[in-house]
């Protein structure tokens, strides 16, 4: 039986640029621009002022609070600068800059050899709390907050998001193809820390060689390879969990509500780099692709990187880009520069050509229905779009699931008129929260 | 190559999604143009190559009134998005092939003026457009629209009035001797070699237009399987010699109702937006296009009965709605 999920696009997916080429190391920054903010929750707190020398791996910002995250640093040298820079979210974040002295050298002690299977859950969830890892699909969620079970909630399974669903992207399939048993390891860590006997692993059926290796990897483990159709968003929580166990997520809940956490491929290979060698996050694998770039790349590259210098090492443009994405071209953030660090959600830079973005002028809706056919969440993206325009954020969020979206942005492909519809409901998302902040203050 | 030195511009920032699919409104209504093209020129071989010029008013009118209407309301100009034309055609077509020149004109200016841009435009009209212009014309001038041409290529069929013309006035037995014998009646009907407005004759080319739309996925197969198929059991049902005697095959393939219930009911802009939607408006309009053609005044009831379902279209959508992920079917 084929497992999938209602609804869903079938995007160009466009990995050839890549799904072919090993992972490259990118060479070291000059300097590492490197924000407090780089994961949900409260930004982090600089523990380093200008001038100081710091170490690869030193903890140069301190989570602040529980849903927070620390921030190490990525290479070593002198700090030239702590305070407002670039951000590729937020525009301008509070950022420790790093000048590199070229040497590269560990905080004393690191890396480390240590073996997890004498260790208990908790200082496994400390461990991965202090490695400052997040969500690497590109949520960026702290991990330890969401490998935390909450006292009410039973998780009895572990699902490995290894769908990659987004097009042009291929981290996670190399990653999978040459780092196995980091996998194989961050996994089984993983499932520890939660205390699951169970793991499932869907994978899109565009990555054969991805499947047999995992298949092969896992042999003899309580750990499942799924093999999923490739339809975008295979990859979203809620459909990935639905299409591999069948359970289905209520309106409102999250994964913990049906006893699954979701992990990212790129997020267990950290959590067994902290946990076996004691590596905090500070670099990651990423997908430079994209129909402008002249040497489309993995590459694995240190966080503070400029977008500049990873697009620099894939030999530059070949055109001049339409755009400028961080993350994949379906969910991703379109970018206004190049001058801006990789941070630890950027799955993938793609500097996507003129033609390649095929936009167009918006017109009217006319109700032809591809995008409610489109919705993998079962809304109405047309009477979404069309309330938010007419100002009715209430009744969109009262009778037409506003909430629901997981703004996927399939209505959006799939329309012919070319609406904006994910916009839309950010901004009635938004004016809801509005009014409802307006109302617990009045 | 362009290096990344270069910083001439910042680059766009447009909200995600970032790659859309290269479907767009105008490549949908030209496909349904070229649809219903083969259907519209056998209505030219069928009755003369007049309807041709009829053709033509009535798309070219229905394109000139658009521009002027957007012109005069300082909105941008869409008639390439070929929309206005279909709507034009859709009028022509279902006219009869008599008609003077003037009235697809006017008849166009009704849809496109009155019935589409008044109400807001491309998307908001509640009516099908090319429907309200052929009402309008009906009320208007009852005699010219039931004015029936003999046709050029009719073997021997020489009767002035369509075939359910016949059904209503003379009866049964009459509509069978006119055409010779039943196999020969629904031969007839099936290639479009009998008397009836322009485009709405040729049963099987307007079954490969539409067959055309369904695999392109510009229409659900639903809809005009549901409405066919009610007029066919329905009219099977409540025969004229009591329960069960009725001619399904003659009533389905008989009319507008093929080019109704492919080409009208299937207009995205005036029908639900979910399939369980559309499937209850097909089955709506084809109950009301029986109650006409058996009960009502009129020989034929599928333009009405599109026009009345278009018209509960919003009841519809408001009730039916798609089914959320993960809603259980508790209180929303």
């Amino acid at each position: 039986m084929i497992k999938s999920f209602r609804g869903g696009v079938h995007p160009k997916d466009s990995k050839f640029y890549t799904a072919g080429k090993p992972i490259e190391t990118a060479p070291l920054p000059e300097v590492a621009v490197i924000p407090m903010r780089q994961h949900i929750g409260a930004a982090s707190i600089p523990i380093v002022k200008k001038g100081d020398l710091v170490k690869k791996g030193q903890v140069i910002g301190e989570a602040d609070g529980f849903v927070s995250s620390n921030v190490h640093a990525s290479i070593s040298g002198q700090v030239i600068d702590v305070g407002s820079h670039p951000h590729p979210i937020f525009g301008k974040c509070e950022a420790v800059v790093i000048s590199s002295d070229g040497k590269d050298e560990w905080l004393e002690g690191l890396p480390l050899t240590r073996n997890w299977e004498e260790l208990e859950a908790a200082q496994l969830l400390k461990i991965i709390s202090d490695a400052g890892i997040v969500g690497m699909g590109g949520a960026t969620f702290p991990t330890h907050v969401k490998s935390t079970v909450q006292k009410d909630k039973h998780v009895d399974l572990l699902v490995l998001n290894a769908a990659e669903c987004e097009p042009y992207l291929t981290a996670d399939h190399r990653m999978m193809l040459e780092e196995g048993p980091r996998i194989v390891a961050g996994v089984r860590i993983a499932m520890k820390v939660l205390g699951v006997e169970k793991c499932l692993i869907g994978i899109e059926d565009n990555k054969k060689d991805a499947i047999e290796e995992m298949t092969t990897a896992f042999a003899g483990l309580p750990v499942d390879v799924v093999a999923l159709p490739t339809k975008y968003p295979q990859g979203a929580e809620k459909m990935l969990i639905n299409a591999v166990s069948g359970r289905i997520i209520p309106s409102g809940g999250l994964p913990m509500d049906v006893g699954v956490v979701v992990q990212n491929v790129g997020t267990v290979a950290a959590i067994c780099d902290a946990v076996t060698r004691g590596i905090p996050l500070i670099q990651r694998v990423t997908t430079v692709s994209g129909g402008s770039i002249k040497a489309p790349k993995n590459i694995r590259v240190r966080i503070g990187t400029s977008f500049r210098e990873a697009i620099d090492f894939c030999d530059g443009f070949l055109t001049r880009p339409e755009k400028i994405i961080m993350g994949g071209p379906m969910m991703g953030m379109a970018e206004p520069n190049i001058d801006i660090p990789i941070i630890k959600g950027v799955s993938g830079i793609l500097a996507i050509a003129k033609g390649e973005a095929n936009t167009g002028k918006e017109a009217s809706c006319i109700r032809c229905g591809r995008c409610v056919n489109a919705c993998p969440m079962g809304l109405n993206p047309s009477m979404l779009s069309i309330l938010s325009e007419r100002g009715l954020y209430e009744e969109a969020r009262e009778d037409y699931g506003l909430f629901d979206c997981a703004e996927c942005g399939s209505c959006v492909f799939a329309c012919p008129a070319k609406r904006n519809i994910v916009q839309y409901v950010k901004f009635s998302k938004a004016q809801n929260a509005a009014a409802k902040l307006k109302e617990n203050r009045g | 190559m362009v290096d990344t030195t270069m910083n001439d511009k910042i680059f766009n920032v447009s909200m995600s999604p970032h790659i859309r699919d290269n479907e767009s409104i105008s490549k949908i209504m030209w496909t349904v143009i070229i649809a219903l093209t083969p259907a519209a020129l056998f209505g030219a071989f069928n009755f003369g190559y007049r309807v041709l010029m009829v053709l033509l008013i009535g798309m070219g009118s229905a394109v000139l009134f658009e521009y002027l209407t957007q012109k005069i309301r300082k909105k941008a100009i869409t008639i390439r998005d070929g929309s206005a034309c279909l709507t034009g055609l859709l009028l022509a077509m279902c006219l009869p092939p008599t008609i003077p020149f003037y009235m697809p004109a006017v008849g166009s200016f009704i849809a496109i003026v009155i019935a589409k841009h008044a109400m807001g435009g491309l998307g908001f009209n509640i009516f099908n457009p090319a429907h309200i212009g052929r009402a309008a014309l009906m009320i208007s001038w009852p005699v010219a629209m039931t004015t029936w041409s003999k046709m050029t290529t009719g073997v021997d069929v020489v009767s002035t009035a369509t075939p359910l013309n016949i059904l209503k006035q003379q009866g049964y037995q009459k509509l069978i001797e006119t055409f010779g014998s039943a196999p020969d009646m629904y031969q007839a009907l099936f290639l479009g070699t009998r008397n009836g407005s322009i485009g709405e004759t040729s049963t099987v080319l307007l079954l490969l237009g539409g067959c055309f739309l369904i695999y392109k996925k510009y229409i659900n197969w639903q809809v005009p399987v549901v409405m066919v198929g009610t007029v066919g059991i329905l009219t099977w049902v409540f025969g004229p010699a009591g329960l069960f005697t009725g001619d399904p095959l003659f009533h389905m393939m008989a009319g507008g109702l093929i080019i109704g219930a492919f080409f009208m009911a299937t207009d995205m802009v005036t029908i639900p937006i979910t399939i369980k939607g559309q499937v209850i408006f097909a089955l709506g309009a084809g109950i009301l296009t029986v109650l006409i053609r058996l009960k009502g005044g009129y020989p034929e009831g599928v333009c009405y009965s599109i026009l009345l379902m278009n018209s509960i279209t919003p009841l519809i959508d408001r009730f039916v709605q798609p089914v959320r992920f993960g809603l259980r079917g508790e209180a929303k």
